[in-house]
Protein backbone atom coordinates (compact mmCIF):
# COMPACT_ATOMS: atom_id res chain seq x y z
CA UNK A 1 0.00 0.00 0.00
CA UNK A 2 1.23 3.40 -0.88
CA UNK A 3 1.95 6.26 1.91
CA UNK A 4 -0.57 9.46 1.46
CA UNK A 5 2.84 11.33 -0.02
CA UNK A 6 3.43 8.74 -2.21
CA UNK A 7 0.05 9.34 -3.53
CA UNK A 8 0.19 13.07 -4.14
CA UNK A 9 0.16 14.93 -7.04
CA UNK A 10 1.08 18.58 -7.67
CA UNK A 11 -2.08 20.68 -7.92
CA UNK A 12 -4.37 18.54 -6.67
CA UNK A 13 -6.22 19.05 -3.32
CA UNK A 14 -9.13 20.47 -1.46
CA UNK A 15 -8.40 24.44 -1.96
CA UNK A 16 -11.70 25.89 -0.56
CA UNK A 17 -10.11 29.07 -0.28
CA UNK A 18 -10.98 31.81 -3.05
CA UNK A 19 -7.73 33.60 -4.49
CA UNK A 20 -6.56 36.25 -1.94
CA UNK A 21 -7.78 39.41 -2.56
CA UNK A 22 -5.77 41.91 0.46
CA UNK A 23 -2.25 42.52 0.69
CA UNK A 24 -0.09 39.98 1.81
CA UNK A 25 1.83 40.55 4.72
CA UNK A 26 4.84 37.69 5.84
CA UNK A 27 6.89 37.34 9.40
CA UNK A 28 10.45 38.82 9.69
CA UNK A 29 13.06 36.92 7.09
CA UNK A 30 14.32 35.29 9.94
CA UNK A 31 11.13 33.85 10.77
CA UNK A 32 10.46 32.71 7.58
CA UNK A 33 10.50 29.08 6.87
CA UNK A 34 13.71 27.95 4.67
CA UNK A 35 12.81 24.66 3.68
CA UNK A 36 9.93 23.69 1.88
CA UNK A 37 6.59 22.45 3.24
CA UNK A 38 5.94 18.62 2.35
CA UNK A 39 2.11 18.66 2.07
CA UNK A 40 0.43 16.05 0.82
CA UNK A 41 -1.90 17.21 -2.48
CA UNK A 42 -4.79 15.09 -2.29
CA UNK A 43 -8.31 15.25 -3.29
CA UNK A 44 -11.03 14.56 -0.33
CA UNK A 45 -12.21 11.71 -2.01
CA UNK A 46 -9.12 9.99 -2.39
CA UNK A 47 -7.68 10.75 0.92
CA UNK A 48 -10.90 8.92 2.83
CA UNK A 49 -10.50 6.31 0.89
CA UNK A 50 -6.91 6.16 1.70
CA UNK A 51 -7.77 6.14 5.79
CA UNK A 52 -10.97 4.00 4.91
CA UNK A 53 -7.66 1.51 3.36
CA UNK A 54 -5.99 1.94 6.20
CA UNK A 55 -8.55 1.36 9.06
CA UNK A 56 -9.61 -1.91 7.15
CA UNK A 57 -6.02 -3.24 7.72
CA UNK A 58 -6.09 -2.73 11.49
CA UNK A 59 -7.75 -4.05 14.10
CA UNK A 60 -9.39 -1.89 17.10
CA UNK A 61 -11.73 -2.63 19.55
CA UNK A 62 -14.40 -1.86 17.22
CA UNK A 63 -13.48 -5.09 15.02
CA UNK A 64 -13.10 -7.53 17.75
CA UNK A 65 -11.88 -9.19 20.64
CA UNK A 66 -8.96 -7.60 22.14
CA UNK A 67 -7.84 -8.80 25.22
CA UNK A 68 -4.04 -6.97 25.66
CA UNK A 69 -3.15 -7.51 29.05
CA UNK A 70 -2.95 -4.21 31.39
CA UNK A 71 -4.64 -2.43 28.51
CA UNK A 72 -7.89 -2.36 29.42
CA UNK A 73 -9.32 -2.41 26.24
CA UNK A 74 -13.14 -1.95 26.79
CA UNK A 75 -15.94 -1.18 24.93
CA UNK A 76 -15.75 3.17 24.53
CA UNK A 77 -20.03 4.21 24.72
CA UNK A 78 -20.88 6.29 21.91
CA UNK A 79 -22.88 8.45 23.92
CA UNK A 80 -19.36 9.32 25.30
CA UNK A 81 -18.38 10.76 22.12
CA UNK A 82 -21.75 11.91 21.54
CA UNK A 83 -21.08 14.27 24.98
CA UNK A 84 -17.75 15.19 23.81
CA UNK A 85 -18.58 16.48 20.59
CA UNK A 86 -21.62 19.11 22.06
CA UNK A 87 -20.49 22.64 20.86
CA UNK A 88 -20.52 23.73 24.42
CA UNK A 89 -17.96 21.17 25.32
CA UNK A 90 -15.81 21.30 21.71
CA UNK A 91 -15.50 24.68 21.30
CA UNK A 92 -14.09 25.81 24.01
CA UNK A 93 -10.76 27.89 24.37
CA UNK A 94 -8.66 27.25 27.21
CA UNK A 95 -8.00 31.03 28.03
CA UNK A 96 -11.46 31.91 27.90
CA UNK A 97 -12.35 33.90 31.38
CA UNK A 98 -14.05 31.44 34.25
CA UNK A 99 -17.28 33.32 34.07
CA UNK A 100 -17.96 31.96 30.25
CA UNK A 101 -16.99 28.53 31.21
CA UNK A 102 -19.00 27.83 34.51
CA UNK A 103 -20.15 24.33 32.85
CA UNK A 104 -17.06 23.42 32.16
CA UNK A 105 -15.57 24.24 35.51
CA UNK A 106 -18.39 22.24 37.08
CA UNK A 107 -18.13 18.92 35.20
CA UNK A 108 -14.52 19.33 36.37
CA UNK A 109 -15.45 19.91 39.82
CA UNK A 110 -18.08 17.21 39.39
CA UNK A 111 -16.07 14.45 38.13
CA UNK A 112 -13.39 15.50 40.61
CA UNK A 113 -15.96 14.52 43.42
CA UNK A 114 -16.54 11.13 41.74
CA UNK A 115 -13.01 9.79 41.73
CA UNK A 116 -12.53 10.86 45.14
CA UNK A 117 -15.49 9.23 45.85
CA UNK A 118 -14.08 6.23 43.67
CA UNK A 119 -11.00 6.21 45.49
CA UNK A 120 -11.30 7.53 48.93
CA UNK A 121 -9.17 10.61 48.40
CA UNK A 122 -9.63 14.04 48.69
CA UNK A 123 -8.47 16.32 45.99
CA UNK A 124 -7.99 15.31 42.24
CA UNK A 125 -5.74 17.03 39.65
CA UNK A 126 -6.51 16.60 35.84
CA UNK A 127 -3.21 17.61 34.27
CA UNK A 128 -1.59 14.57 33.66
CA UNK A 129 -2.24 13.35 30.01
CA UNK A 130 -1.96 9.51 30.55
CA UNK A 131 -0.30 7.07 33.36
CA UNK A 132 2.37 7.46 32.84
CA UNK A 133 2.47 11.22 33.67
CA UNK A 134 0.12 10.44 36.41
CA UNK A 135 2.78 8.44 38.15
CA UNK A 136 5.61 11.44 37.32
CA UNK A 137 3.10 13.87 39.44
CA UNK A 138 2.11 11.80 42.18
CA UNK A 139 5.84 11.25 42.53
CA UNK A 140 6.31 14.69 42.22
CA UNK A 141 3.86 15.31 45.04
CA UNK A 142 5.59 12.87 47.27
CA UNK A 143 9.07 14.14 47.20
CA UNK A 144 7.47 17.77 47.43
CA UNK A 145 5.97 16.94 50.49
CA UNK A 146 9.30 15.44 51.87
CA UNK A 147 11.28 18.43 50.97
CA UNK A 148 8.93 20.56 52.74
CA UNK A 149 9.36 18.80 55.67
CA UNK A 150 12.95 19.08 55.56
CA UNK A 151 13.12 15.55 54.89
CA UNK A 152 16.05 15.58 52.16
CA UNK A 153 17.39 12.05 52.70
CA UNK A 154 14.60 9.98 51.17
CA UNK A 155 16.15 8.58 47.85
CA UNK A 156 14.53 5.42 46.66
CA UNK A 157 11.40 4.34 45.50
CA UNK A 158 10.48 0.65 46.31
CA UNK A 159 9.08 -0.80 43.37
CA UNK A 160 7.84 -4.90 43.38
CA UNK A 161 9.18 -6.66 40.64
CA UNK A 162 5.80 -7.34 39.11
CA UNK A 163 5.14 -3.28 38.70
CA UNK A 164 4.61 -1.80 35.17
CA UNK A 165 7.53 -0.88 33.54
CA UNK A 166 6.69 2.86 33.92
CA UNK A 167 6.80 2.86 37.64
CA UNK A 168 10.98 2.63 37.85
CA UNK A 169 10.85 4.90 34.51
CA UNK A 170 8.83 7.40 36.50
CA UNK A 171 10.64 6.82 39.70
CA UNK A 172 13.97 7.42 37.64
CA UNK A 173 12.24 10.48 35.62
CA UNK A 174 11.75 12.36 39.32
CA UNK A 175 14.86 11.76 40.45
CA UNK A 176 14.67 9.03 42.53
CA UNK A 177 16.83 5.10 42.87
CA UNK A 178 14.40 2.85 42.28
CA UNK A 179 15.07 -0.26 44.73
CA UNK A 180 13.31 -4.09 43.55
CA UNK A 181 10.98 -6.04 45.60
CA UNK A 182 10.54 -9.60 45.07
CA UNK A 183 7.55 -11.50 44.64
CA UNK A 184 7.24 -14.39 46.50
CA UNK A 185 6.12 -17.77 45.75
CA UNK A 186 2.39 -16.38 45.54
CA UNK A 187 3.23 -13.84 42.68
CA UNK A 188 2.47 -11.05 45.96
CA UNK A 189 5.13 -8.93 47.28
CA UNK A 190 7.50 -10.70 49.28
CA UNK A 191 7.20 -8.93 53.12
CA UNK A 192 10.34 -10.14 54.10
CA UNK A 193 12.35 -8.43 51.17
CA UNK A 194 10.13 -5.57 51.61
CA UNK A 195 11.06 -5.34 55.04
CA UNK A 196 15.04 -5.64 54.12
CA UNK A 197 14.68 -2.77 52.01
CA UNK A 198 12.61 -0.19 53.62
CA UNK A 199 14.54 2.83 55.84
CA UNK A 200 15.23 6.37 56.36
CA UNK A 201 16.31 6.36 52.71
CA UNK A 202 12.50 5.52 51.64
CA UNK A 203 10.48 8.06 49.85
CA UNK A 204 7.78 5.57 48.94
CA UNK A 205 6.30 2.50 47.76
CA UNK A 206 4.57 2.38 44.09
CA UNK A 207 2.40 -0.50 43.72
CA UNK A 208 -0.37 -2.03 41.40
CA UNK A 209 -3.04 -3.77 43.01
CA UNK A 210 -4.51 -6.27 42.09
CA UNK A 211 -0.59 -6.39 40.60
CA UNK A 212 -0.02 -7.70 36.56
CA UNK A 213 -0.16 -10.86 37.29
CA UNK A 214 -3.93 -10.36 38.20
CA UNK A 215 -3.60 -10.72 42.12
CA UNK A 216 -4.77 -8.83 44.63
CA UNK A 217 -2.18 -8.71 47.46
CA UNK A 218 -3.72 -10.28 50.95
CA UNK A 219 -0.73 -8.44 52.40
CA UNK A 220 -2.11 -5.27 51.54
CA UNK A 221 -3.11 -3.16 54.97
CA UNK A 222 0.27 -4.49 56.56
CA UNK A 223 2.43 -3.41 53.41
CA UNK A 224 0.89 0.17 52.96
CA UNK A 225 1.70 0.18 57.39
CA UNK A 226 5.25 -1.03 57.18
CA UNK A 227 5.62 1.56 54.63
CA UNK A 228 4.24 4.19 56.77
CA UNK A 229 5.95 3.02 59.51
CA UNK A 230 9.36 3.70 57.37
CA UNK A 231 8.22 7.17 56.51
CA UNK A 232 7.63 6.46 53.05
CA UNK A 233 4.79 7.12 51.51
CA UNK A 234 2.04 4.88 49.19
CA UNK A 235 1.74 5.34 45.53
CA UNK A 236 -1.26 3.61 43.88
CA UNK A 237 -0.79 2.70 40.29
CA UNK A 238 -4.41 2.81 38.69
CA UNK A 239 -3.77 0.92 35.53
CA UNK A 240 -5.82 -2.09 37.00
CA UNK A 241 -7.98 0.06 38.98
CA UNK A 242 -10.66 -1.95 36.68
CA UNK A 243 -10.68 -5.03 38.71
CA UNK A 244 -11.93 -3.40 42.09
CA UNK A 245 -13.59 -0.11 41.07
CA UNK A 246 -16.73 0.37 43.34
CA UNK A 247 -15.52 -2.48 45.27
CA UNK A 248 -12.24 -1.53 47.27
CA UNK A 249 -10.97 2.35 47.58
CA UNK A 250 -7.38 2.63 47.66
CA UNK A 251 -7.51 5.10 50.04
CA UNK A 252 -8.71 2.62 52.66
CA UNK A 253 -5.83 0.29 52.24
CA UNK A 254 -3.18 2.42 52.94
CA UNK A 255 -2.29 4.44 49.66
CA UNK A 256 -1.59 8.40 49.52
CA UNK A 257 -1.78 9.14 46.32
CA UNK A 258 -2.95 7.39 42.94
CA UNK A 259 -3.44 7.90 39.32
CA UNK A 260 -6.16 6.48 36.87
CA UNK A 261 -6.43 6.00 33.68
CA UNK A 262 -9.59 7.78 32.13
CA UNK A 263 -9.21 6.21 28.84
CA UNK A 264 -9.34 2.29 30.41
CA UNK A 265 -11.14 2.48 33.24
CA UNK A 266 -13.23 5.02 32.58
CA UNK A 267 -13.65 3.86 28.55
CA UNK A 268 -12.33 6.55 26.42
CA UNK A 269 -10.72 5.48 23.62
CA UNK A 270 -7.18 5.03 23.69
CA UNK A 271 -4.04 2.88 22.07
CA UNK A 272 -4.02 5.00 18.63
CA UNK A 273 -8.10 5.61 19.07
CA UNK A 274 -7.73 9.02 21.10
CA UNK A 275 -6.00 10.82 23.68
CA UNK A 276 -5.19 9.73 27.03
CA UNK A 277 -6.03 11.03 30.67
CA UNK A 278 -4.34 10.30 33.48
CA UNK A 279 -5.57 12.42 36.85
CA UNK A 280 -3.88 11.55 39.70
CA UNK A 281 -6.41 11.80 42.97
CA UNK A 282 -4.33 12.56 46.33
CA UNK A 283 -5.02 12.91 50.08
CA UNK A 284 -5.01 16.37 51.75
CA UNK A 285 -1.79 16.45 53.09
CA UNK A 286 -0.53 17.01 49.69
CA UNK A 287 -2.99 19.47 48.65
CA UNK A 288 -1.18 22.38 48.90
CA UNK A 289 1.54 21.28 46.10
CA UNK A 290 -1.07 20.21 43.55
CA UNK A 291 0.04 20.90 39.49
CA UNK A 292 -1.83 23.61 37.44
CA UNK A 293 -4.52 26.26 37.97
CA UNK A 294 -7.94 25.23 39.62
CA UNK A 295 -11.14 27.16 38.92
CA UNK A 296 -12.13 28.48 42.67
CA UNK A 297 -15.30 30.97 43.33
CA UNK A 298 -14.78 31.84 39.50
CA UNK A 299 -11.23 32.09 39.68
CA UNK A 300 -8.54 30.44 38.38
CA UNK A 301 -6.17 29.79 41.27
CA UNK A 302 -2.84 28.11 42.20
CA UNK A 303 -1.83 25.94 45.12
CA UNK A 304 0.42 27.55 47.69
CA UNK A 305 3.64 25.44 47.11
CA UNK A 306 2.55 24.24 43.59
CA UNK A 307 5.03 21.48 41.89
CA UNK A 308 3.90 24.01 39.07
CA UNK A 309 2.74 22.41 35.64
CA UNK A 310 2.53 19.38 34.27
CA UNK A 311 0.82 20.52 31.07
CA UNK A 312 -0.74 23.50 29.87
CA UNK A 313 -3.95 24.21 30.97
CA UNK A 314 -6.29 21.59 32.69
CA UNK A 315 -5.17 18.64 30.94
CA UNK A 316 -7.56 16.69 28.38
CA UNK A 317 -10.55 18.19 28.76
CA UNK A 318 -12.85 16.24 25.96
CA UNK A 319 -11.30 13.06 27.53
CA UNK A 320 -12.88 14.25 31.08
CA UNK A 321 -16.59 14.85 29.56
CA UNK A 322 -16.80 11.29 27.96
CA UNK A 323 -15.28 9.58 31.47
CA UNK A 324 -17.93 11.91 33.10
CA UNK A 325 -20.51 10.72 30.63
CA UNK A 326 -19.39 7.00 31.42
CA UNK A 327 -19.55 7.55 35.19
CA UNK A 328 -23.21 9.44 34.95
CA UNK A 329 -24.41 6.08 32.74
CA UNK A 330 -23.63 4.09 34.67
CA UNK A 331 -24.31 5.77 37.96
CA UNK A 332 -24.32 3.38 40.99
CA UNK A 333 -24.06 0.46 39.48
CA UNK A 334 -20.04 1.05 39.01
CA UNK A 335 -19.12 -2.18 41.38
CA UNK A 336 -20.56 -4.10 38.27
CA UNK A 337 -17.71 -3.14 36.01
CA UNK A 338 -15.58 -5.07 38.36
CA UNK A 339 -17.20 -7.88 39.09
CA UNK A 340 -17.91 -8.48 35.21
CA UNK A 341 -14.51 -7.86 34.30
CA UNK A 342 -12.92 -10.69 36.72
CA UNK A 343 -15.75 -12.69 35.98
CA UNK A 344 -14.91 -12.79 32.57
CA UNK A 345 -10.96 -13.16 33.60
CA UNK A 346 -12.02 -16.08 35.56
CA UNK A 347 -14.23 -17.75 33.12
CA UNK A 348 -11.44 -18.10 30.51
CA UNK A 349 -8.61 -18.90 32.87
CA UNK A 350 -10.77 -22.32 33.93
CA UNK A 351 -11.77 -22.93 30.79
CA UNK A 352 -8.21 -22.89 29.62
CA UNK A 353 -6.50 -23.80 32.23
CA UNK A 354 -6.14 -28.15 31.39
CA UNK A 355 -4.45 -26.86 28.55
CA UNK A 356 -2.32 -23.67 29.36
CA UNK A 357 -0.09 -23.56 32.42
CA UNK A 358 -1.35 -20.80 34.55
CA UNK A 359 1.42 -18.80 36.31
CA UNK A 360 -0.20 -18.69 39.24
CA UNK A 361 -3.05 -20.93 39.62
CA UNK A 362 -5.78 -19.60 41.82
CA UNK A 363 -8.68 -17.50 41.42
CA UNK A 364 -7.60 -14.33 39.51
CA UNK A 365 -8.61 -10.52 39.26
CA UNK A 366 -9.30 -8.73 35.47
CA UNK A 367 -6.61 -10.78 34.14
CA UNK A 368 -4.50 -13.95 34.50
CA UNK A 369 -0.99 -14.34 32.93
CA UNK A 370 -0.29 -18.29 31.29
CA UNK A 371 3.43 -19.62 31.54
CA UNK A 372 4.33 -20.95 28.42
CA UNK A 373 7.73 -22.10 29.25
CA UNK A 374 7.03 -26.13 29.83
CA UNK A 375 5.30 -26.10 26.57
CA UNK A 376 8.24 -24.03 24.61
CA UNK A 377 11.05 -25.86 26.29
CA UNK A 378 9.30 -28.75 24.56
CA UNK A 379 8.17 -27.93 21.55
CA UNK A 380 9.94 -24.51 20.63
CA UNK A 381 6.44 -22.77 19.78
CA UNK A 382 6.92 -19.56 21.56
CA UNK A 383 4.09 -16.94 23.36
CA UNK A 384 5.41 -15.00 20.44
CA UNK A 385 4.17 -17.80 17.91
CA UNK A 386 0.76 -17.86 19.86
CA UNK A 387 0.15 -14.38 19.66
CA UNK A 388 0.80 -14.19 15.90
CA UNK A 389 -1.49 -17.21 15.69
CA UNK A 390 -4.72 -15.72 17.21
CA UNK A 391 -4.45 -12.93 14.23
CA UNK A 392 -5.71 -15.55 12.14
CA UNK A 393 -8.83 -16.24 14.31
CA UNK A 394 -9.20 -12.60 14.27
CA UNK A 395 -8.43 -11.70 18.09
CA UNK A 396 -5.65 -9.34 19.13
CA UNK A 397 -3.03 -10.91 20.63
CA UNK A 398 -2.71 -10.49 24.52
CA UNK A 399 0.22 -8.74 25.99
CA UNK A 400 3.23 -11.25 25.69
CA UNK A 401 6.77 -11.48 27.44
CA UNK A 402 5.58 -9.51 30.48
CA UNK A 403 5.70 -9.53 33.20
CA UNK A 404 8.85 -10.21 33.68
CA UNK A 405 8.86 -12.71 36.27
CA UNK A 406 6.90 -15.27 34.33
CA UNK A 407 8.66 -16.64 31.06
CA UNK A 408 7.07 -16.81 27.62
CA UNK A 409 3.85 -14.47 29.68
CA UNK A 410 0.53 -14.16 28.35
CA UNK A 411 -1.22 -11.60 30.01
CA UNK A 412 -5.23 -11.66 28.95
CA UNK A 413 -7.37 -9.02 30.43
CA UNK A 414 -10.76 -9.68 28.57
CA UNK A 415 -12.61 -6.91 30.09
CA UNK A 416 -16.05 -6.67 31.48
CA UNK A 417 -17.68 -5.78 28.03
CA UNK A 418 -17.32 -9.09 26.22
CA UNK A 419 -20.39 -11.36 26.15
CA UNK A 420 -19.95 -14.91 26.63
CA UNK A 421 -20.46 -16.07 23.10
CA UNK A 422 -17.00 -13.68 22.23
CA UNK A 423 -15.00 -15.56 25.12
CA UNK A 424 -15.87 -19.10 24.01
CA UNK A 425 -14.79 -18.00 20.34
CA UNK A 426 -11.47 -16.84 22.17
CA UNK A 427 -11.40 -20.44 24.49
CA UNK A 428 -12.09 -22.01 21.41
CA UNK A 429 -9.06 -20.15 19.11
CA UNK A 430 -6.78 -20.95 22.23
CA UNK A 431 -7.67 -24.95 22.45
CA UNK A 432 -7.37 -25.18 18.77
CA UNK A 433 -3.86 -23.61 19.03
CA UNK A 434 -2.58 -25.75 21.75
CA UNK A 435 -3.74 -28.55 19.25
CA UNK A 436 -1.90 -26.91 16.75
CA UNK A 437 0.97 -26.71 19.01
CA UNK A 438 1.86 -30.60 19.22
CA UNK A 439 -0.09 -31.68 15.88
CA UNK A 440 1.62 -28.82 13.39
CA UNK A 441 3.85 -26.92 15.72
CA UNK A 442 5.63 -25.25 12.10
CA UNK A 443 1.26 -23.79 11.09
CA UNK A 444 2.16 -22.13 14.63
CA UNK A 445 5.11 -20.82 14.00
CA UNK A 446 4.61 -19.78 10.45
CA UNK A 447 1.53 -17.53 11.52
CA UNK A 448 -0.18 -15.47 10.75
CA UNK A 449 -1.36 -16.19 7.42
CA UNK A 450 -4.46 -14.38 6.73
CA UNK A 451 -3.34 -11.04 7.47
CA UNK A 452 -2.42 -7.64 5.57
CA UNK A 453 1.52 -8.56 6.41
CA UNK A 454 2.39 -11.81 7.35
CA UNK A 455 5.27 -12.65 10.39
CA UNK A 456 7.48 -9.25 10.68
CA UNK A 457 11.05 -8.83 11.39
CA UNK A 458 10.88 -6.94 14.72
CA UNK A 459 14.58 -7.82 15.20
CA UNK A 460 15.65 -6.09 11.68
CA UNK A 461 12.96 -3.37 12.55
CA UNK A 462 14.56 -2.99 15.83
CA UNK A 463 18.69 -2.75 13.99
CA UNK A 464 17.70 -0.86 11.29
CA UNK A 465 14.50 1.31 11.87
CA UNK A 466 13.41 3.33 9.56
CA UNK A 467 12.22 6.59 11.50
CA UNK A 468 11.54 9.32 8.93
CA UNK A 469 9.95 9.38 5.23
CA UNK A 470 12.69 11.05 3.26
CA UNK A 471 11.27 13.25 0.80
CA UNK B 1 27.18 -24.28 23.53
CA UNK B 2 29.73 -25.62 26.01
CA UNK B 3 30.42 -22.90 29.08
CA UNK B 4 33.99 -22.34 28.60
CA UNK B 5 35.98 -23.85 31.70
CA UNK B 6 38.18 -20.66 32.66
CA UNK B 7 35.50 -18.57 33.08
CA UNK B 8 34.04 -17.51 36.37
CA UNK B 9 30.32 -17.09 36.23
CA UNK B 10 27.42 -15.30 38.31
CA UNK B 11 23.99 -16.46 39.29
CA UNK B 12 22.90 -13.71 37.81
CA UNK B 13 23.86 -15.03 34.20
CA UNK B 14 27.22 -12.86 33.76
CA UNK B 15 31.00 -14.54 32.70
CA UNK B 16 34.12 -12.96 34.25
CA UNK B 17 37.24 -13.75 32.61
CA UNK B 18 40.81 -12.61 34.44
CA UNK B 19 43.48 -10.86 32.66
CA UNK B 20 45.99 -10.56 34.92
CA UNK B 21 45.35 -8.17 38.34
CA UNK B 22 41.85 -7.08 35.60
CA UNK B 23 39.07 -9.07 34.22
CA UNK B 24 36.90 -9.02 31.53
CA UNK B 25 32.72 -9.39 32.01
CA UNK B 26 29.87 -10.48 29.53
CA UNK B 27 27.02 -12.43 29.31
CA UNK B 28 26.68 -15.87 29.19
CA UNK B 29 24.81 -17.97 26.44
CA UNK B 30 22.08 -18.71 28.73
CA UNK B 31 20.79 -15.44 28.91
CA UNK B 32 21.69 -14.69 25.49
CA UNK B 33 19.29 -17.17 24.25
CA UNK B 34 16.69 -16.03 26.95
CA UNK B 35 16.75 -12.61 25.70
CA UNK B 36 16.48 -13.80 22.21
CA UNK B 37 17.55 -11.29 19.60
CA UNK B 38 19.61 -8.42 21.12
CA UNK B 39 19.27 -5.12 19.59
CA UNK B 40 20.53 -2.28 21.95
CA UNK B 41 23.28 -2.15 24.75
CA UNK B 42 23.76 0.60 27.36
CA UNK B 43 27.28 0.48 28.69
CA UNK B 44 29.05 2.88 31.42
CA UNK B 45 32.29 4.94 30.29
CA UNK B 46 35.41 4.47 30.83
CA UNK B 47 36.25 5.49 34.49
CA UNK B 48 33.19 4.51 35.86
CA UNK B 49 33.02 2.36 39.54
CA UNK B 50 31.08 -0.76 39.22
CA UNK B 51 29.66 -2.21 41.98
CA UNK B 52 29.63 -6.09 42.75
CA UNK B 53 25.96 -7.11 42.47
CA UNK B 54 24.91 -3.92 41.02
CA UNK B 55 23.75 -3.42 37.86
CA UNK B 56 26.30 -1.65 35.35
CA UNK B 57 23.95 -1.71 32.48
CA UNK B 58 21.38 -3.05 30.37
CA UNK B 59 20.63 -5.31 26.97
CA UNK B 60 18.02 -4.78 25.20
CA UNK B 61 16.33 -7.54 23.00
CA UNK B 62 12.56 -7.24 21.11
CA UNK B 63 10.95 -9.25 24.22
CA UNK B 64 12.46 -6.98 26.84
CA UNK B 65 14.88 -5.15 28.37
CA UNK B 66 17.43 -6.47 30.72
CA UNK B 67 20.10 -4.86 33.59
CA UNK B 68 23.13 -6.61 33.36
CA UNK B 69 24.94 -6.97 37.15
CA UNK B 70 28.52 -6.63 37.65
CA UNK B 71 29.81 -9.85 39.45
CA UNK B 72 32.55 -7.54 40.95
CA UNK B 73 33.69 -3.91 42.51
CA UNK B 74 36.28 -1.93 40.73
CA UNK B 75 36.84 1.02 37.62
CA UNK B 76 36.22 0.31 34.44
CA UNK B 77 38.75 0.54 32.05
CA UNK B 78 37.79 -0.31 28.63
CA UNK B 79 34.23 -0.91 27.19
CA UNK B 80 33.74 -3.14 24.28
CA UNK B 81 32.91 -0.27 21.55
CA UNK B 82 31.96 -3.21 19.14
CA UNK B 83 28.70 -4.45 20.76
CA UNK B 84 27.41 -0.96 21.12
CA UNK B 85 27.30 -0.31 16.92
CA UNK B 86 26.48 -4.25 16.52
CA UNK B 87 24.15 -6.06 20.11
CA UNK B 88 24.01 -9.29 17.53
CA UNK B 89 27.56 -10.12 18.36
CA UNK B 90 26.50 -11.29 21.99
CA UNK B 91 23.85 -13.59 20.40
CA UNK B 92 26.86 -14.95 18.22
CA UNK B 93 29.59 -14.97 20.45
CA UNK B 94 28.38 -14.47 23.91
CA UNK B 95 31.80 -15.45 25.29
CA UNK B 96 33.92 -13.55 22.91
CA UNK B 97 31.46 -10.37 23.27
CA UNK B 98 32.47 -8.93 26.58
CA UNK B 99 30.66 -5.93 27.24
CA UNK B 100 33.69 -3.99 30.08
CA UNK B 101 36.99 -4.52 31.45
CA UNK B 102 36.91 -4.09 35.20
CA UNK B 103 40.49 -2.63 36.89
CA UNK B 104 41.38 -1.99 40.65
CA UNK B 105 39.38 -5.66 41.30
CA UNK B 106 38.19 -4.77 45.33
CA UNK B 107 35.27 -7.25 46.01
CA UNK B 108 33.83 -10.09 43.94
CA UNK B 109 30.21 -11.89 44.25
CA UNK B 110 30.05 -15.84 44.95
CA UNK B 111 31.15 -17.04 41.44
CA UNK B 112 30.66 -20.72 40.07
CA UNK B 113 32.67 -22.58 38.05
CA UNK B 114 31.54 -23.89 34.39
CA UNK B 115 30.50 -27.43 35.71
CA UNK B 116 28.39 -25.49 38.49
CA UNK B 117 26.89 -23.08 36.27
CA UNK B 118 25.50 -25.93 33.74
CA UNK B 119 24.34 -27.44 36.52
CA UNK B 120 22.78 -24.17 38.44
CA UNK B 121 21.32 -23.30 34.83
CA UNK B 122 20.49 -26.99 33.39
Amino acid sequence: MKLIFEKSIPGRGQDIFPACDVPVALPAEDKLRKAEVHLPEISENEMGRHYTALAKRAHGVNDGFYPLGSCTMKHNPRINEKMANLPGFAKLHPLQPAHTVEGANALIADLEKMLCEITGMDGVTFQPAAGAHGEFTGLLLIKAYHTDRGDTERSEILVPDAAHGTNPASATMAGYKTVVIKSNESGTVDLDDLKAHLGPKTAGLMLTNPNTVGLFDPNIMEITRLVHEAGGLCYYDGANLNAVIGIVRPADIGFDVIHMNLHKTFSTPHGGGGPGSGPCAYKDFLAPFAPGLVCKDGEYVRAEKSIGNMTGFYGNFLVMVKAYAYLLTIGKDVHTLAENAVLNANYMQEKLKDLYPIAFDTTCMHEFVIGLDPIYRKTHVSALDVAKALLDYGIHPPTIYFPLIVHEALMIEPTETETKETLDEAIKAFREIYERIFNAPESVQMAPQTTPVLRLDDTKAAREPHLRYEF
Amino acid sequence: MIDPKELKYSRDDEWLRYDGDDAYVGITDYAQSELGDLVFVNLPEVGDEVVAGEPFGDVESVKAVADVYSPISGEVLEVNEDILDDASLINSDPYGAWFVKVGNISETVELLSADEYDEYRG
